[in-house]
């Protein structure tokens, strides 16, 4: 029958994966949290973070950031999914529409004694990290960027006595005067 | 917002609420946790209220109801147990873009989390398989939310919504406030128009082109009426051939010359290969499933693609499109044919004649051949003798699952939509029976026939009481092959012939089932009785079930091997040998 050779750039699927910055304005209602992740679970998406608060109390909006990755055409269809949820206001791919801003704030606990706390405290120092909580044989410290300046940071602290890490997860805007 | 009347009960206030929203009918089954609303329902008599035997039953009849009126379908169960038998229909129809509310029971508000009797989390159990949900939690916003999930149900993509209701919000008081209309949403606003520029291009590609083909599916039933008439008129308009999906069968007349039939894994061989070799692919309201691709990197590989969907979670999904235009059928189409009047665009008349002439010649293979014979019924031919007596009346035909339904697809006629309910995405057994209910209640006078498997219609027989109660005089067609057939179809052509628990063993007597529900059974085995048979079941004006014996054996061809690719189509029995389903294949389904 009719076989005739194929024509390659007709899919997509084997364009590479990347990561996006998702921003999205829901409704602050009950089970949206629920909807978004269950939508990223049921579809097989990935979430490498995700974070989400109140952000307009006057109108009882949420923000939502997730940042996840995939071929363009899964990227496209992350956010086609988010936008049919009814609750979900608008849809932002922060990533292609021009600069924007993330941070991640984490708190990151070392215990230790001698050289090893006076580097820590040092290199917190480099990294603009607040020293938040203090014993004589440990430090809470606050550090704040983007995840590759908090990962570094923590990752170093491996080394002094890392004891524990808590992270927000991103948040992320875009730059310039522009509402989302 | 004016307070209209003195505080009223939150199931009343229900009640009156689903009237504002011109519901004539509901299907339900009580239970404890809707008592409030089964005693509002008792003291007035604008709605109707249809016992069905199961919740499943409820969902379905609903959408039969739906999709043969185009106006939303309604049910009423209760918490725990019947909230989640009617997840199935509720998944059914997310999966069909049938819109339907289902309005669930719950424990009262302070027992939610306790593990309350015939408490089930339902609003966390129906997320993924309805288009929203809601739980009422103060009977002041009842009102609202009801209007809201209506509106919801019935726009853009249209699709099942649940609103949970616990028992105390149902007994509260509050004043009912009628819905200002238009409902404005303040987030789901689906985009009905694309931008005109996109049109004017999809104008000019589909001139342009020289093999083209028109690839439409349930969004223009979804549309409604008139979008399938202008579908018609602009199909003629052009004179390019026309391909359905299961889901869009009578969007397009049947008749016409220039309806190729169904495409997909049981489509035509005509259509599958005007897909195949299209150029310019028009794609309204069709979602590019599975059962249509078969194998994605070799669907329709040298054509540009137009995608006309509501939804732009449907665009570019499974496949690349070239210009994709979210919008509504109906609007898009309109669009088409006025500027296709204004431009008068120059088709290329010859490549079309060539186009058509090489479409001719896979007519010609005739696909849908079938061997017939003297002493045993094919079930292709039932269903042929079947359309002969029906295609003149007003008739109304659902299915269950299986080799039944396919031939169904294939031999019965649809000119117009809305005539044809089936279980496409979900493919739900049990389907057909419970969803001609729904057919038969909105069309009291019509024929309305479920062409039915043996094995589906085990699944929902519970509702033969239903149809007795309300003397519905729904048909039952069954074609009992004895087997569960497109089971065994994938085992003899996947698994070695191997019938694993595919065969039905001790099968109930049809007929005496029948009579036991006080419905009329007959059974038919020999071709040459057939037509009598049918004659005689369209003319009793009661519930019939017929038991047809056919083929034990019968393939439902053509078929695509799930996996295969559009041109290693299987026309026959003796096809088969010759072509082994690749291992990428075997683990599709
Ligand atoms: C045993 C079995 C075998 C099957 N074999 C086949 C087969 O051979 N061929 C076949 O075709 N199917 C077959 N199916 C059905 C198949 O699984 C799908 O259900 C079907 O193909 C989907 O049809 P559709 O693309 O028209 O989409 P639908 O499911 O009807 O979806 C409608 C699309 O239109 C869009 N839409 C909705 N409203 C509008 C609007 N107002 N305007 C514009 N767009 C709108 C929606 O967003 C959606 O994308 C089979 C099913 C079973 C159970
Ligand atoms: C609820 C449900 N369970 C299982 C299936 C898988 N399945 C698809 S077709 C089929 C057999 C249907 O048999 P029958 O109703 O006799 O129809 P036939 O194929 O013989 O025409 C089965 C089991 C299904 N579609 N739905
Ligand atoms: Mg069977």
């Amino acid at each position: 029958m009719n076989a005739a050779p194929l024509n390659p750039g007709q899919l997509a699927p084997h364009q590479a994966a990347s990561s996006h910055t998702i921003s999205v304005l829901v409704d602050n209602e009950p089970g949206i949290l629920a909807r978004v992740v269950g939508l990223f679970s049921g579809r097989g998406y990935n979430i490498e973070s995700l974070t989400v608060a109140q952000t307009d109390p006057r109108e009882n909006l949420s923000r939502i950031t997730i940042v996840t990755t995939g071929t363009p055409m899964i990227i496209e269809q992350i956010k086609a999914q988010l936008d049919r949820l009814v609750p979900v206001h608008r849809v932002r791919d922060l990533t292609v529409e021009g600069p924007h801003i993330e941070r991640e704030l984490a708190l990151v606990k070392v215990k230790g004694t001698g050289d090893k706390r006076v580097e820590a405290l040092r290199l917190a120092d480099v990294f603009r990290a607040k020293v938040i909580d203090a014993k004589t044989d440990s430090f809470v410290f606050e550090v704040t960027g983007n995840s590759d300046k908090v990962q570094t940071f923590i990752g170093l602290m491996e080394e002094l006595g890392l004891v524990d890490v808590g992270r927000t997860g991103i948040v992320a805007l875009s730059r310039g005067g522009e509402a989302l | 917002m004016i307070a209209e009347e003195p505080a009223t009960t939150g199931a009343d206030l229900l009640v009156k609420a689903l009237i504002d929203e011109e519901v004539e009918v509901v299907f339900g089954y009580p239970g404890g946790a809707v008592l409030p609303i089964y005693d509002s329902l008792f003291k007035q008599n604008r709605l109707r209220h249809i016992l069905v035997r199961h919740e499943q039953a409820a969902v379905h009849a609903a959408e039969g109801y739906a999709r043969s009126t185009g106006k939303v379908g309604v049910v009423l169960v209760t918490s725990g147990p019947g909230a989640t038998n009617a997840v199935t229909g509720l998944t059914d129809a997310l999966m069909d873009s049938i819109p339907v509310v289902c309005l669930t029971g719950q424990v009262p508000t302070h027992l939610i989390g306790n593990d309350a009797f015939q408490e089930a989390d339902t609003t966390g159990i129906t997320r993924p398989c309805t288009k929203h949900n809601y739980l009422v939690k103060a009977v002041g916003d009842l009102a609202r939310i009801v209007h809201e999930a209506f509106y919801v149900a019935r726009s853009g993509r249209p699709g099942p919504v649940v609103i949970d209701l616990p028992k105390d919000v149902l007994m509260n008081k509050h004043e009912y406030v009628a819905p200002s209309k238009p409902v404005q949403h303040k987030s789901y606003r689906p985009q009905l128009k694309p931008a005109p520029e996109k049109v004017e291009q999809a104008i000019e590609l589909i001139a342009a082109a020289k093999r083209p083909v028109f690839y439409t599916g349930g969004g223009v039933v979804n549309s409604g009426p008139r979008a399938a008439k202008l579908l018609t008129q602009f199909v003629h308009m052009t004179g390019y051939p026309i391909t359905n999906t299961l889901m869009g069968l009578g969007a397009f007349p049947a008749s016409d010359k220039q309806f190729l039939g169904m495409l997909g894994m049981h489509g035509t061989y005509e259509a599958n290969l005007a897909m195949y070799n299209c150029d310019v692919m028009i794609n309204i309201g069709a979602r590019f499933d599975d059962r249509i691709t078969g194998k994605l990197a070799e669907f329709s590989p040298r054509s540009k693609k137009i995608h006309v969907d509501i939804d732009p979670s449907s665009i570019n999904k499974n496949v690349h499109v070239d210009l994709p235009l979210v919008g509504d059928a109906a609007h898009v189409l309109e669009d088409f044919v006025r500027l296709w009047k204004s431009h008068q665009p120059r088709v290329d008349h010859k490549a079309l004649k060539a186009w058509w002439d090489e479409i001719d010649k896979w007519r010609a293979r005739n696909c849908l051949a079938y061997k017939a014979d003297n002493e045993t019924i094919k079930p292709q031919f039932a269903l042929e003798r079947l359309y002969k007596q029906i295609k003149d009346r007003d008739c109304y035909i659902t299915t269950e699952v299986g080799q039944h339904q396919m031939w169904a697809a294939q031999f019965l006629k649809f000119e117009e939509p809305n005539r044809w309910m089936t279980s496409g995405g979900l493919g739900t057994m049990g389907y057909g029976f419970p969803a001609a209910m729904g057919v038969q209640i909105a069309h009291p006078d019509s024929l309305v026939i479920d062409v039915a498997g043996e094995a589906s219609i085990m699944m929902n027989i519970q509702e033969l009481s239903t149809v007795a109660q309300y003397r519905l005089p729904v048909k039952i067609f069954i074609l009992n092959n004895q087997y569960m057939g497109m089971v065994r179809q994938w085992q003899e052509l996947l698994h070695g012939g191997r019938y694993s628990e595919s065969y039905m063993e001790s099968l109930p007597d049809f007929v005496k089932l029948a009579e036991a529900f006080g419905a009329v059974g007959l059974r038919c085995h020999e071709p040459a009785k057939l037509d009598d048979t049918i004659k005689q079941m369209i003319e009793i004006r009661q519930p019939v079930i017929v038991d047809v014996l056919v083929d034990k054996a019968e393939n439902c061809f053509p078929m695509i091997p799930a996996g295969a690719a559009h041109y290693d189509m299987l026309l026959g029995p003796d096809d088969r040998a010759q072509k082994p389903v690749s291992e990428e294949g075997m683990v599709l389904v």
